[in-house]
């Protein structure tokens, strides 16, 4: 029961409780203890000395702006209305709040009023649903098109548009890369042909492959009514992100243990046998590897692009705040980019548990 | 009785005879019959190109291989006996004169040369019956999958391996690994095998329960096989003739040694024959000069 309980929290990654489990167990009880102190409380305790970190810079930060606020108020207005701005501030009304970087509470506050802005649209969204179900019954059976929601999505919904672009870009990436890969590997001529333009286009920004797409997309795509915006978006993503599994397709390809080609020569084995059976087996771990770094660049660089392309998802939700300004825009931002990290890392976490599904 | 045969062309050159086993070791002569060659090599030459000009490593090296016979090669390391092996598998190209199998040139790699590796080469994401499968299947592809499957599992149980025919192979032992290696081999009922020091790389326990393995598959297929091994006793538990080498570079035949003990041998029966210390002698004997 035990060891199961283990085994499988090793599977899924979090093999860091194991010497919980056995300490509750009763087994060595100080070794374990060390262990929980060194894997679990010491992690704890830097996250808790940086949001203090945080907290004291946040602090510092505003007086300095409150104090530049305050300054203003009295060379233009004098010393009256700055009195009268500093009880402002000091009472802590909204409107004459110091604009600067969020302390942790703020960003927590707005992480809770993005809940409950996702949990009325949500409702919103049912309500619609509901009433338009009849209606758009009908529609259908007329031949008509849908009557469909379009109010403003919420913060969740745009965690889930951008997953939904990452997952389409890795796609892409992978059926583009894994393909041209298996050939590079194959044949050192087109190797030494190609290897320049792929030095050469590696380290382009996504900035540009997305102004590369656009220009491609909007030559092609004379139908206004389609949405450039996501196409764009993905077909950026993949092309920002295939590099890695391309190069390391291309690497564990070419470099298949000399005995199992000799096998392959030996059994006469035809190409497509050879490829199936040999190559790429013996090359999964170099490929999935390339995946899991593409899945982690996809996801680095699709803020960038959602921002730049005007595509809903979590970076133009970072760029809307960024313009809006309100009081709560930069504990906005805040929360986007813990989401955005902690996506990042459970992503990272997935792919390394299907590794080591699917390696031998 | 011990006789040591050597080919017309090596005779004068390299005879060790040593004074111990002289009273009880004669040179032969013996022609072969055309018709039971099955490996015929001529006048072979091998140069691998260096930085420093060419370095040939083996020249006329001649050596006729009738059929059901087991030749073992052995030789100091550096000597070009692996080369020669790769060079009857095909893996490794001809600088100059012929090695025919059976009538035909060798050109390519090919299925009707099982080949036994130093490394068991097996493919590690591949169970130990996927492993023997991948060949049968290439080889007997015009059978039924019942029958093919009837094949690699026979062959699997005969070294040894009747319950672990789906463990993966990089959970098996080198020395289970290595049974796979011979179950492969033989499972192709190729026309002749080829071992490049199967047993190189097992500890010495092992080493010898797998030599038993190889006699017992061995004595029941009488496939003609070439070894390559530096074992002197291996040499001798194995084999027909067994070939020695002179040192590179320009490796030839030095000599040959008929082994003429009767079969079935084990290590056992080895040890414990009256001739077995004369044919140790010889051997080591050559090595040493």
């Amino acid at each position: 029961m035990k060891t199961k309980i283990i085994k499988s929290l090793n599977w899924i990654g979090l093999g860091f409780l194991e010497p919980l489990i056995l300490l509750v167990s009763g087994e060595e009880p100080r070794k374990n203890a060390m262990l929980i102190l060194r894997n679990v409380f010491l992690p704890l305790a830097s996250i808790v000395a940086f949001i203090l970190l945080w907290e004291a810079g946040a602090h510092q930060l505003r007086s300095i702006e409150a104090e530049r606020k305050i300054q203003k108020v009295l060379t233009e207005q004098g010393a009256a209305a700055a009195e009268q701005m500093r009880a402002c501030i000091a009472s802590g009304e909204k409107e004459c709040k110091p604009h600067s970087l969020p302390s942790p509470s703020e960003v927590y506050e707005a992480y809770q009023s993005l809940l409950a802005d996702h949990k009325m649209i949500a409702k919103d969204k049912k309500e619609f649903t509901e009433k338009t179900a009849k209606v758009n019954k009908q529609r259908i059976e007329n031949g008509q098109a849908e009557i469909l929601y379009t109010g403003r999505p919420s913060f969740i919904d745009q965690i889930g548009t951008s997953l939904k672009t990452v997952f389409a870009g890795v796609l892409l990436a992978m059926c583009i890369a894994i393909p041209i890969g298996i050939l590079l590997g194959l044949s050192e001529t087109l190797r030494s042909s190609i290897n320049w333009l792929i030095q050469i286009m590696k380290p382009v920004s996504p900035v540009v492959w997305l102004l590369l797409v656009s220009m491609v997309i909007k030559t092609l795509m004379t139908d206004s009514s389609m949405d450039k915006s996501f196409l764009i978006a993905f077909i950026s993503v993949g092309l920002c992100g295939m590099w890695a599994t391309l190069v390391n397709t291309t690497m564990g390809v070419s470099s298949v243990d000399k005995d199992y080609i000799n096998v392959a020569k030996v059994l006469r084995l035809s190409v497509w046998k050879n490829i199936f059976k040999i190559v790429l087996p013996s090359s999964f771990p170099l490929i999935f590897t390339g995946i899991r770094i593409t899945v982690s660049v996809s996801w680095m660089v699709l803020i960038a692009i959602e921002l730049l392309a005007q595509s809903p998802g979590l970076g133009s939700f970072v760029w809307e705040q960024f313009q809006n300004g309100a009081n709560d825009s930069n504990a906005k931002i805040l929360v986007a980019m813990f989401v955005i990290g902690g996506i990042g890392f459970l992503l990272d976490k997935i792919m390394m548990t299907l590794q080591k599904v699917l390696t031998f | 009785m011990i006789s040591v045969l050597n080919r017309p062309n090596t005779m004068s050159e390299n005879t060790h005879i040593h004074s111990a086993v002289n009273s009880r070791v004669k040179n032969i002569i013996e022609p072969v019959n055309p018709a039971d060659v099955m490996l015929d090599i001529k006048n072979l030459k091998k140069v691998y190109p260096t930085p420093k000009g060419d370095f040939t490593v083996l020249q006329d090296f001649n050596l006729q291989i009738k059929k059901e016979e087991f030749i073992s090669i052995i030789g100091h390391s550096g000597c070009g006996k692996s080369t020669i092996l790769s060079m009857i598998a095909g893996l490794n190209e001809i600088t100059a004169g012929d090695i025919i199998l059976n009538g035909r040139k060798i050109t390519e790699a090919g299925p009707d040369r099982g080949v036994i590796f130093q490394s068991p080469s097996l493919m590690p994401w591949m169970t130990a019956f996927e492993n023997v499968m991948l060949g049968v299947n290439q080889v007997f592809a015009h059978i039924s999958k019942a029958e093919r499957t009837d094949i690699a599992k026979y062959y699997l149980a005969k070294v040894g391996l009747d319950g672990s025919f789906n463990k993966k192979a990089n959970e098996l032992s080198q020395g289970m690994k290595q049974r796979v290696g011979i179950a492969r081999a033989f499972a192709l009922k190729p026309k002749m095998l080829l071992l490049d020091e199967p047993f190189g790389m097992l500890d010495s326990l092992t080493r010898g329960e797998l030599q038993d393995v190889l006699v017992d598959v061995w004595t029941k297929e009488k496939i003609t096989a070439i070894m390559i091994t530096h074992d002197v006793d291996e040499s001798i538990l194995l084999s027909d003739r067994v070939v020695m080498m002179t040192s590179g570079p320009f490796a030839k035949v030095g000599d040959v040694l008929s082994i003429e003990m009767e079969r079935p041998r084990n290590r056992r029966t080895l040890i414990e024959h009256p001739d077995f210390y004369d044919y140790r002698a010889y051997l080591i004997d050559f090595l040493e000069h």
